[in-house]
Order: C-alpha cells, then sequence, then structure tokens
C-alpha cells in the first residue's frame, strides 16, 4: 500500500476516434444472437490512426489543462499492447510529438488491459521522489479481437492521458492512496509474432477480474482507512457493460456511482486507456472534495486502485480542453467492411 | 515498392510533428524546413518558431488516384489552409468527408500516420488537419 504524498493530477485528457461499429453489425456478419450483446458499438481508429496517434492527441488535450510547457515534462510513459512497432517505444515519437524531448525518460508499459495505470504507477513514483517535476502517464490501445471471436465485440481504440505533478495549486486532482494486485493467472495472452489474442473465456471473470479488482480495492480500502461512504464515484475497468456492475456489487458499492464512469458501452473495450477514459469522464463532472475510486484490470493478472480527491483546480481547468463526451458523440459508423479495412483486417 | 527516405524524415520532424518552421531575422519569411539562405532577402540568419495550430480552410480537392505509398487511404482531401498568423500551408484534411467541408471553416492540425514504408516499415507520422472539435 502506497500512501503517496501530495501527488497531484495537473492535467487530464481523453481521446476516442471517431469512426464506431454497432456490435449488432459485428454479429450480422458472425451470424450470432443479437439479443445479449456485451457493449452497443465501440470505437474504431481511422485509417491514419494508431496507438501513437491516439496517445498523441489526448497527451495535447492533457498539456492544454495543465498550462505548463512541455519542456517541464520529465517523463513520457505509454501503456498499451498494440504498439506500432516491435522494437521503437512509443514513448519517444509522443515525447517529440509534443515538445517534451530530449532531457527526460521515456518508456513503454505493458501488463494488458491496465498498462496504463501501471505508467501512472512509475510516473507518479518518480514525481514523489522528486527526480522529476512533472510526468505524463499514458494509456492507449488499438486492441485487437480475432474476427468472429467473442472479443470482436468489445476491442475498442481510445487513449487517456494524465499530467502529474506535485504542487496542489496546480491540480485538479490529488491522488492520496494507491496498491496493486498481482498473481500469475492465464485468462488471456498473445504471443509474439501472432495477431490476436488467446484468452480463457469465462475464466476471465471469477479468477481473473473480479478476483483481482475486489482484493486489490479492499486492501486499498483496508489499510488506508477509508470506507465506502468515502467514495463517491467508482471507477473499474470495463470489458463489457456487466462487470464493473457485477465488481460494484461484490463490493457493496451503489451502483449510482458507477454509472458516471461508464464508457464501455458506447465506445467499447479500449484496454490499457479503459479505466483511465472512465477516470478522465468523471473528472468531467465531478466536485471539489468528492473522492474517486479507480480499479484497473489486466490479464495476466493484476489490478491497481487508486483513491483520488477532486481539487478546487478542477472547476477552473475543466473548461481548458474538449470534454471526452465531445469526442464520444463525435461519431460516423462504418459497416464491417469499411471496419475489416480500418482495422487491416484484409491482408493484401 | 514505396521507400521512405529514413535521415530526411528524421530531419523534418520538428516541422511535421510540431509545426515548428524556421523565420528571417532579417525579412520575417516563414520556412517549413531550415534552409541554407533566405529564399526572399538571402540573409543567413533564422529563428525557431512555433506556427499556430488552428486556421481556416481556404480550398480543398479530393484525390482519388493516390501516388505510391496513399493507397489505403484513398479517396483522401487535400487542403490549403491558412494559420491563425497568415502562414499558408499544404496538409490533408482528416477525419472528415468531402461534402462535410466549407471553405473558411475552422480547422486544427493533428498528429497522424502519413504513409508507411512497405519494405522496411518505418511509420511516417505528420501534421493533418481536421474540423476543429
Amino acid at each position: 500500500m502506497v500512501k503517496m504524498n501530495s501527488i497531484v493530477i495537473v492535467g487530464y485528457g481523453g481521446y476516442v476516434p471517431r469512426y464506431r461499429i454497432r456490435a449488432e453489425e459485428i454479429a450480422r456478419v458472425w451470424g450470432r444472437d443479437r439479443s445479449e450483446l456485451p457493449v452497443e458499438e465501440k470505437a474504431v481508429i481511422g485509417l491514419d490512426e494508431d496507438t501513437v496517434t491516439m496517445a498523441v492527441e489526448a497527451a495535447k488535450i492533457a498539456l492544454k489543462r495543465a498550462g505548463i510547457p512541455p519542456s517541464k515534462i520529465g517523463a513520457v510513459h505509454v501503456g498499451t499492447e498494440s504498439k506500432p512497432y516491435a522494437v521503437k517505444p512509443s514513448g519517444t515519437i509522443v515525447a517529440e510529438a509534443i515538445g517534451a524531448v530530449p532531457r527526460i525518460t521515456a518508456a513503454d508499459f505493458e501488463f494488458a488491459c491496465k498498462a496504463g495505470t501501471e505508467a501512472l504507477q512509475f510516473i507518479t513514483s518518480l514525481v514523489d521522489a522528486g527526480r522529476i517535476e512533472y510526468g505524463l502517464a499514458i494509456g492507449a490501445d488499438t486492441a485487437q479481437g480475432r474476427p468472429g471471436d467473442a472479443l470482436e465485440f468489445t476491442a475498442a481504440c481510445g487513449a487517456a492521458a494524465l499530467i502529474i505533478g506535485k504542487n496542489k495549486s496546480e491540480g485538479v486532482a490529488e491522488i492520496e492512496a494507491c496498491t496493486s494486485y498481482v498473481t500469475d493467472t492465464p485468462d488471456f495472452w498473445r504471443r509474439e509474432y501472432e495477431r490476436y489474442p488467446h484468452h480463457t473465456a469465462r475464466f476471465t471473470g471469477d479468477p481473473a477480474y473480479f478476483h483481482h479488482i475486489v482484493n486489490s480495492v479492499k486492501a486499498l480500502l483496508e489499510n488506508d482507512g477509508y470506507t465506502l461512504n468515502d467514495i463517491d464515484y467508482a471507477v473499474f475497468h470495463q470489458p463489457n457493460v456487466r462487470f464493473p456492475l457485477v465488481a460494484a456489487r461484490l463490493l457493496g458499492i451503489d451502483l449510482e456511482k458507477v454509472k458516471p464512469g461508464m464508457v464501455a458501452g458506447s465506445i467499447g473495450n479500449t484496454y490499457a486507456a479503459c479505466s483511465l477514459l472512465g477516470l478522465v469522464k468523471v473528472l468531467d463532472q465531478a466536485k471539489p472534495g468528492e473522492r474517486i475510486l479507480v480499479a484497473s484490470f489486466g490479464s495476466g493478472a493484476g489490478s491497481d486502485s487508486y483513491i483520488i480527491r477532486v481539487l478546487e483546480g478542477i472547476e477552473s481547468k475543466r473548461g481548458l480542453a474538449p470534454t471526452l463526451d465531445k469526442f464520444i458523440e463525435r461519431k460516423t459508423y462504418i459497416d464491417y467492411a469499411v471496419y475489416a479495412k480500418h482495422r487491416r483486417k484484409i491482408l493484401m | 515498392m514505396f521507400k521512405i527516405k529514413v535521415p530526411r524524415y528524421w530531419r523534418h520532424k520538428d516541422f511535421r510533428y510540431r509545426l515548428n518552421a524556421w523565420k528571417c531575422n532579417h525579412c520575417g519569411e516563414t520556412h517549413f524546413f531550415k534552409p541554407l539562405i533566405c529564399r526572399k532577402c538571402r540573409s543567413r540568419e533564422f529563428i525557431q518558431v512555433s506556427l499556430p495550430e488552428t486556421g481556416k480552410l481556404l480550398a480543398y480537392t479530393v484525390v482519388r488516384s493516390p501516388p505510391e505509398g496513399f493507397e489505403l487511404q484513398s479517396p483522401y482531401i487535400i487542403g490549403f489552409i491558412e494559420l491563425d498568423d497568415g502562414t499558408r500551408i499544404l496538409g490533408q484534411v482528416t477525419d472528415c468527408q468531402p461534402e462535410e467541408l466549407k471553405q473558411g471553416m475552422r480547422v486544427e492540425a493533428t498528429f497522424r500516420r502519413i504513409r508507411e514504408d512497405e519494405e522496411d516499415k518505418i511509420i511516417a507520422y505528420c501534421y493533418k488537419f481536421r474540423p476543429v472539435i
């Protein structure tokens, strides 16, 4: 358990690409039952987008809210499982594109869907240790789903970025505490040179998602002296719309505290960006003094939990950049054929 | 097979990634890539400046017969944009259909993939423009 010492989010940003495919359309192509689809629709990248371009979009929005020159950023860490290059860091391209180079550390983190919060762990540590003044943590993914597989209904695209600093007067929210819960659980994996991941179907629920999130959150609350009454919003990783609500029920959290941070129904599971996009959505509406519980989940498996308290600065900084809803509402529907082209599923 | 000249791509990244250009210290002429001498006044002194990332669309065309390396994106839009400081610049316009565009509409720069080397697989990133969000 880590009790943080004045670690604040000074800027935040979320980005969702413009294109959407309805889950119904995927079901139509593969002859699936349309009555129980895991999400309504999911976000799809444009032909000229990838994890790096989305990470840059989110980072630039976060910079607008932070109001700091990019040269003050000392670390750029990108959490993703869909790097454009197997060897060549995404972090350096993002840092160059936002003008944060050269006196920085940059790296990519991989931990399935919790790679974004894993990057955040390291950025907060660097700031807490005084090694850097500001750091940029990003979760971004263009998630892969094998054609016809259950994951294809949800595997989506998006990015979220947080700029972390130490000065409370600049902050939109303070990260008060965090913890991690990790075991070797083979619920989802992709070997090198493979195009699509494998998963163990329902095994991904109880021993993986629910076990890790519940234990991570319980440890955070018990060890740091928080009760459920201290929490105004709860954001969980969202592989579909049902899992976060079940996790809340298992923890005894009112479902009304979960709904404001739900994004999967309208954009799908954005993997490393998912729980951070939920946090961005909550920051777009929360009031100073309110507390947010964020619990990510990454297959393999693990969960990072954070307690975040909203600061007065949110009121003046929120309007400096487009809210996440602006990107969610900006959409163009595509059919499966165009989706296959956008996701390069047609090999020529 | 389409090839990207990696050294040239690397040399141009300040402008292609961040619209960082060079202004002549004597006459104020803007150069997108650092020149040896100013094309207008022949001066050799320049300062690096960040061009504004927003502007208005002056004109556009739709490319339906793309050059090598751009086939996947076809059809795509090329716009002639006047940035907020008056600098005029060509660039692809993305995230929209041609019928959504109007002369004079506000656009903003966005960071995108521009093309990919088919043999060595290096990805070239560059600014494009899109309608302001």
